[in-house]
């Protein structure tokens, strides 16, 4: 992998604790994520996969400035992150469009305040419109739009601002399986024709290793942290929907599967109690 | 289909108001109930033509409509304001809040005699009352609305690169605006109680001191009238919000129809 070997890593987190005050016991305190560290190489595609619950979305959420963990530090291409990590796009679970926005108006928002002229940045959202496929829905609000076609809205209004690194929180786990096969080969096509540092979370193992360099496993919650990695050597470009036949493929599922079958059990019992 | 049922409402809402008249009018012909109680319909109409024909009512009209509109606009801007500074402030607002909460409970209404004595018994004193009740459901509507912009939204605007002010003119305050005009239909309304209430507590003009002198000459056709010019003048101010909202919200969904669907 071109840069994988690089020195300084596009996103460092480093012994990473997060703990929240306990719902239903005042002054006690809940531990989302203990001792994780997690690098990300300039250009690499890493997915992190665990439990359903088990704060995944924190970590992201710590990568991104968003919540300051309650120990230990990131590192954005080797400088200590403060505030909000301004290298890095983001791009949500839940629809984070402005609903009183049209597509295009949603998609020029970051150059807009970052003070770019309306006219440039128009130009620049039709392109990016039309980069991930929805030119000629530039005037159609959110709500007029499918899901699919809000996760790409969300996608170019991402991609528009140029991070260097990508931080993703299962975007499509929303859409049905064959738009949600589409967008993965979009977003891979659109990665592979701009390397950049991606960190990407999900629950679904096979579209982790369909989409990835490495997938980092993570233990049930509480006290979450990563228990194994795993480099995933398949071929690029790839095609999401082709690679899950592979041989290799095959192996590489049943090999991570069994170092996180023993958390996800765990996960569902603590979600059943 | 869809004009037609439009229309087939619009005519049962016709005839609904034709039947009240005649019920109202029957009740009284075949003496049910005291025309002195309950007036006439017809003589409430001819009232009505005489102030507009004689040209009278316009003054007691612009009045009470100056005293509405501004008493509006001051109360919802005052109500804007400090809606957002306390939603955004949770300082100012832990501080405030029991002080807006006993304001608000405090039955306001009371306050028209003190504010006839601070401000005299003009104009004046009719728009602070219409604007002490405005303001509450335009502030808390605000605030409401600031509370509960979605975190992921603002979450996504930060991530964007806002700055604080970015995010209160490009998140803030466009996902409160439904909840502002929802107060603000709520508003209008209040403005009006506060000009009439006002006048009928004491005053020189406008269409409650109009209610207030009918009343005190036993002439319950005057009342009613004075009562029905109001209800229409709220609904046309009404209908101009109506109008501003939907201009200004036309992004919102609307609820999902089927054209040439049987009803």
């Amino acid at each position: 992998m071109p840069g994988m070997d690089s020195a300084v890593p596009a996103l460092a987190l480093r012994d990473i604790a997060c703990h929240f005050p306990a719902r239903g016991n005042p002054g006690g305190t809940y531990t989302a994520v203990r001792d994780s560290t997690i690098t990300i190489a300039p250009g690499e595609f890493v997915s992190i996969v665990g439990p359903t619950g088990c704060g995944k979305s924190t970590l992201l959420n710590v990568a991104s400035g968003l919540l300051k963990p309650s120990q230990g530090t990131v590192e954005v291409f080797g400088q200590k992150l403060t505030g909000i990590n301004r290298q890095a796009g983001y791009m949500f679970q839940a629809d984070a469009l402005m609903p009183w926005r049209t597509a295009l108006e949603n998609v020029v928002v970051g150059p807009e305040f970052a003070g770019m002229d309306r006219a440039q940045a128009d130009r620049l959202g039709r392109d990016w419109m039309a980069r991930v496929g929805l030119a000629g829905f530039e005037k159609a609000y959110p709500h007029h739009l499918s899901g699919g076609m809000r996760k790409r809205v969300a996608l170019a209004q991402m991609l528009i601002m140029d991070p260097k690194v990508i931080l993703m929180d299962e975007p499509f786990s929303a859409l049905d399986v064959q738009t949600r096969q589409l967008m993965e080969n979009e977003l891979l096509d659109l990665w592979q024709a701009d390397r950049k540092s991606v960190m990407f979370i999900t629950h679904d193992l096979e579209e982790a290793i369909a989409l990835s360099d490495r997938v980092i496993a993570l233990a049930a919650g509480p006290g979450t942290h990563p228990i194994g990695e795993f480099a995933i050597d398949l071929p690029r470009p790839r095609d999401v929907a082709e690679i899950r036949h592979l041989e290799e493929f095959s192996r590489l599922h049943a090999q991570i599967w069994e170092a996180l079958k023993e958390e996800v059990l765990k996960g569902y019992a603590q979600g059943k109690r | 289909m869809f004009r037609s049922q439009n229309t087939r409402i619009l005519l049962a809402q016709i005839l609904i108001f034709i039947l009240f008249i005649a019920g109202w009018k029957a009740l009284t012909t075949f003496g049910i109930m005291s025309k002195f109680f309950v007036g006439d319909p017809f003589i409430v109409a001819g009232r009505l033509y005489e102030w507009f024909a004689t040209g009278m009512i316009f003054k007691h009209l612009g009045v009470t409509l100056f005293e509405t509109v501004v008493a509006f606009i001051l109360g919802s801007v005052l109500g804007l304001l400090v809606g957002l500074w306390l939603a955004l402030s949770p300082t100012a607002s832990q501080l405030a809040s029991p002080y807006l909460k006993g304001f608000n409970a405090m039955p306001r209404v009371i306050l028209a005699p003190i504010f006839a004595v601070w401000f005299g018994l003009g104009v004046t004193s009719k728009i602070a009352l219409g604007i002490t009740l405005v303001f509450f459901v335009v502030f808390f509507n605000v605030y409401q609305g600031v509370r509960e912009v979605s975190p992921v939204t603002l979450a996504n605007a930060r991530m964007l690169g806002a700055s604080r002010t970015q995010l209160l003119r490009s998140v803030y305050i466009p996902s409160a605006t439904s909840w502002v005009f929802s107060s603000l239909h709520a508003a209008v309304g209040m403005a009006f109680v506060g000009a009439v209430i006002g006048e009928y507590m004491g005053s020189a003009a406008g269409v409650g001191y109009l209610i207030l002198e009918a009343e005190g000459l036993f002439d319950i056709n005057g009342v009613f009238a004075g009562v029905i010019l109001l209800t229409f003048f709220a609904l046309i101010l009404d209908a101009i919000v109506g109008v501003v909202e939907a201009r200004l919200l036309h992004w919102q969904p609307r609820e999902a129809a089927t054209v040439g669907a049987p009803a």
